[in-house]
């Protein structure tokens, strides 16, 4: 009689375990999306989550999946194939590379659509309760890079005080937290501000050695003046109010919401404004994007609509949601000539 | 040295011990007091909601409803004319600048809980009614007292017109604070005000309860099978040396191999509850073999060999006798390894958790959050409100830690039998 009912008792394990098999097959094969994913850079996430919040309380459309991966992770993402299985948009906080494109490219990701979202000033903030600050981008550069040029001669980066690049700057240790190499907002802090303050004298010393000038200015220094603070810019917000002589810089939205703790210095002279980031007489602007894969139109319900949402002049105009967050709305030939490629879905060249 | 001073100074040893001791555990508890103690006053706001006592007034036109209007009508109609002329009703604003950041004083979601008043009670058309509507984010905080009010204009969120605003309702008594019923049962939001664990608690249900069902009955069988019928010979004893090991590879590891395995290569759905199942599933099997293998040596060998003396098979005397013997230490040890799994966040930022998901998921293949990642999304928003929310969050996730390890406790004391 034991017998039967252990026999039994195997039955029903067995039987278990076919349902598992069962449940995940069925997740594998009949997996297809009603929802649209979105990927991509932490700068962008903030705004692409408002619309999609808003798109989602529309009621037609699920409200999409937005994923904060950081504009590299997101490229790689996104490029990996076409099918349910892939995200459909990717959020950068830089245009796409070659590189990228390359990649998408080889993966069958051919048709792509370039959405300007709007600009962001990178802010270099500190503490309120320290005096306000004005560097050129030289003195930024100075401060940060690995190497710089002292007396026509590449050396170490000697400064340990502001005071030691020009003795107008405050007289008070060198302390910058940095955003780690992956995030979007760091290349575009290498381009904007180290690739453009590096001296002449520093560029032709390495291009003299026949290395790339414009890959040896941007490495920055590693001998704790400059901080790697990771992708959360929150946290550099918290540093940066408990230490009043620390700096950091991170995406305007970031100012906009701390303005009580915080406040931007001026770079060249001007401090990030809406109207300077616009007309980008602020120096360190730049523009954000998403791109969308054009062959999950059609396929994935509501993308088409979902890009009529954000470039409608409800979410990016001046007087719109995205703007009251900290997005600096796009200047009108650029923001007609966004809303046409959304509207259009006109693919940008691959080669 | 004398005995007597030899004496002594063992005894002041003694003493330093037991001084070192004490301060140690002191230490520990300070420090355990502090995190609790920075938890709960920033996270207990979070229970509470501010809003505002307003009167809405149901105009028919506004709502171009006609007499008898059929139910379906009603739920289409467009709440949003009410909403702005009630609102601006509250206070006297001067023009369009004043009147939107009046408007901006409430939730986004002002219009849909004047909908959800209105198809709760029976012809509301042509009525006027105080709602208590949800405050946004910015007057929530500053009611909370977490947003400072003595900076100038410039380096505020609100502005001087807004602040005469509240003033004024603080003094009229419209503004007071409520339970906050969006924060247990609504999914994430980009508004502080309105965003919510509901998702994320499914989410880490679903988890869970998947890791549960996978790790639960390999682990059980795999360690009856290890230490009761296996040979003890080199390969069982590689076996379970990688046992433990792989109990000790952190969990990040675990998710790597989840991205790799699960969604490049079957292609499983990224950010959901069945993949960060399985997952957890993967990294909790060798902490629960390991509790299951040291209860059941210690059921005494006499409860083996007692069965085996009546005529009992093998099998009969493992399975009628010593997993049941075995079983509260069995339940306890899973019951740990899963809250373990409950609080893990890192292999699950790999498999795509990391996401912004509005909707409560509906089954396991939907995209959801859980209770870690959540945390982890809003300790990065730049908003205000969500400090408040993050630390919420970890006193609900700490609950359900504490709850669960309760109940290992508990099983083990209840039901473990001592053998003296």
């Amino acid at each position: 009689m034991n017998e039967s009912k252990q026999g039994e008792n195997m039955n029903r394990l067995l039987k278990l375990m076919l349902g598992f098999l069962i449940v995940f097959s069925f997740a594998t094969n009949s997996y297809s999306r009603d929802q649209i994913k979105i990927v991509g850079s932490s700068t962008v996430y903030p705004y692409a989550t408002v619309v999609a919040e808003k798109f989602g309380k529309g009621g037609k459309f699920k409200t999409p999946v937005i994923e904060s991966t950081g504009t590299g992770g997101g490229m790689k993402l996104f490029c990996a194939g076409v099918g349910a299985n892939h995200p459909d948009i990717t959020n950068a906080s830089r245009a796409i590379k070659p590189k990228e494109k390359t990649l998408c490219e080889k993966n069958g990701v051919t048709d792509i659509i370039e959405i300007v979202v709007g600009n962001d000033g990178i802010s270099f903030a500190h503490s309120v309760n320290s005096p306000d600050a004005d560097f050129t981008k030289e003195q930024l550069w100075r401060a940060l890079a690995a190497k710089v040029d002292v007396d026509g001669k590449l050396v170490e980066n000697p400064y340990k005080k502001w005071s030691d690049i020009d003795s107008s700057l405050p007289n008070k240790k060198i302390e910058i937290l940095v955003a780690p190499p992956t995030s979007g907002t760091r290349d575009a802090w290498n381009s904007l501000v180290m690739a453009k303050g590096c001296t002449k004298t520093a560029k032709s010393i390495y291009e003299a050695d026949g290395k790339k000038a414009k890959k040896e200015c941007v490495k920055i220094r590693e001998d704790g003046y400059a901080v790697e603070a990771g992708e959360n810019d929150t946290l550099i917000v918290q540093k940066l109010t408990s230490n009043p002589d620390a700096y950091g810089f991170f995406g305007y939205s970031y100012l906009v919401a701390n303005k009580d703790k915080i406040k931007a210095s001026a770079v060249n002279g001007v401090k990030p404004s809406l109207q300077g980031i616009q007309d980008y007489s602020y120096p360190i602007a730049r523009p954000l994007f998403f791109y969308v894969k054009k062959a999950h139109v059609g396929v994935i319900p509501g993308i088409e609509e979902f890009l009529k949402e954000f470039t409608s002049k409800k979410a990016m105009s001046n007087r719109g949601y995205l703007a009251q967050i900290g997005l600096v709305p796009l200047a009108s030939d650029k923001y007609q000539s966004t809303r046409t490629a959304a509207l259009e879905l006109i693919t940008i060249n691959l080669n | 040295m004398t005995k007597e001073e030899r004496l002594k100074k063992r005894h002041s040893a003694e003493k330093r011990f037991r001084f070192y001791g004490l301060a140690s555990i002191f230490v520990a508890l300070l420090f355990v007091l502090i995190l609790v103690q920075n938890i709960f006053s920033k996270g207990s706001s979070a229970f509470k909601k501010t809003v505002i006592k307003t009167e809405v007034f149901y105009n028919q036109e506004l709502l171009e409803l006609k007499n008898g209007a059929s139910e379906k009508d009603i739920i289409n109609a467009d709440f949003y004319e009410v909403m702005i002329e009630s609102l601006i009703k509250s206070f006297p604003a001067k023009n369009i600048d004043e009147e939107n950041e009046l408007i901006r004083l409430f939730s986004a979601d002002a219009e849909y809980e004047i909908k959800k008043a209105f198809l709760n009670n029976n012809n509301l058309i042509g009525e006027k009614i105080i709602l208590d509507l949800t405050a946004s984010d910015d007057i929530d905080q500053l009611h909370k007292g977490n947003y400072p009010r003595d900076l100038p204009e410039d380096r505020r969120r609100i502005s001087n017109f807004q602040l005469a605003i509240y003033d004024n309702f603080v003094e009229n008594d419209k503004i007071s604070k409520n339970f906050n019923n969006y924060y247990f049962t609504k999914g994430d939001s980009r508004d502080p005000e309105l965003a919510g664990i509901g998702g994320a608690i499914v989410g880490s249900i679903y988890s869970i309860l998947i890791c549960l069902l996978l790790a639960f009955p390999v682990a059980v069988l795999a360690s009856i099978y290890l230490e009761e019928f296996a040979p003890k010979n080199k390969i069982t004893d590689f076996i379970e040396i990688n046992i433990n090991n792989l109990a000790a590879v952190p969990s990040i590891v675990y998710g790597l191999l989840a991205l790799q395995i699960l969604l490049a290569t079957i292609q499983l759905p990224r950010s959901t509850p069945l993949v960060a199942g399985i997952t957890l599933a993967l990294m909790t099997l060798p902490r629960i073999i390991i509790p299951c293998r040291a209860s059941l040596k210690a059921v005494p060998p006499s409860i083996r060999e007692g069965a085996l003396a009546v005529g009992a098979s093998k099998f009969q005397s493992v399975f009628h006798h010593v997993v049941p013997l075995a079983m509260p230490g069995t339940l306890s040890g899973t019951i740990i390894g899963l809250a373990q799994a409950l609080g893990e966040t890192a292999p699950l930022i790999l498999i795509g958790m990391v996401a912004f998901v509005v909707d409560i998921p509906s089954s396991p293949i939907d995209p959801s959050s859980s209770l870690p990642v959540q945390v982890y999304l809003w300790s990065e928003s730049a908003e205000r409100g969500f400090v408040e929310k993050t630390s919420a969050t970890i006193m609900i996730l700490l609950t359900f830690l504490m709850m669960m390890n309760f109940l290992a406790v508990y099983l083990r004391q209840k039901f473990e039998k001592r053998w003296n």
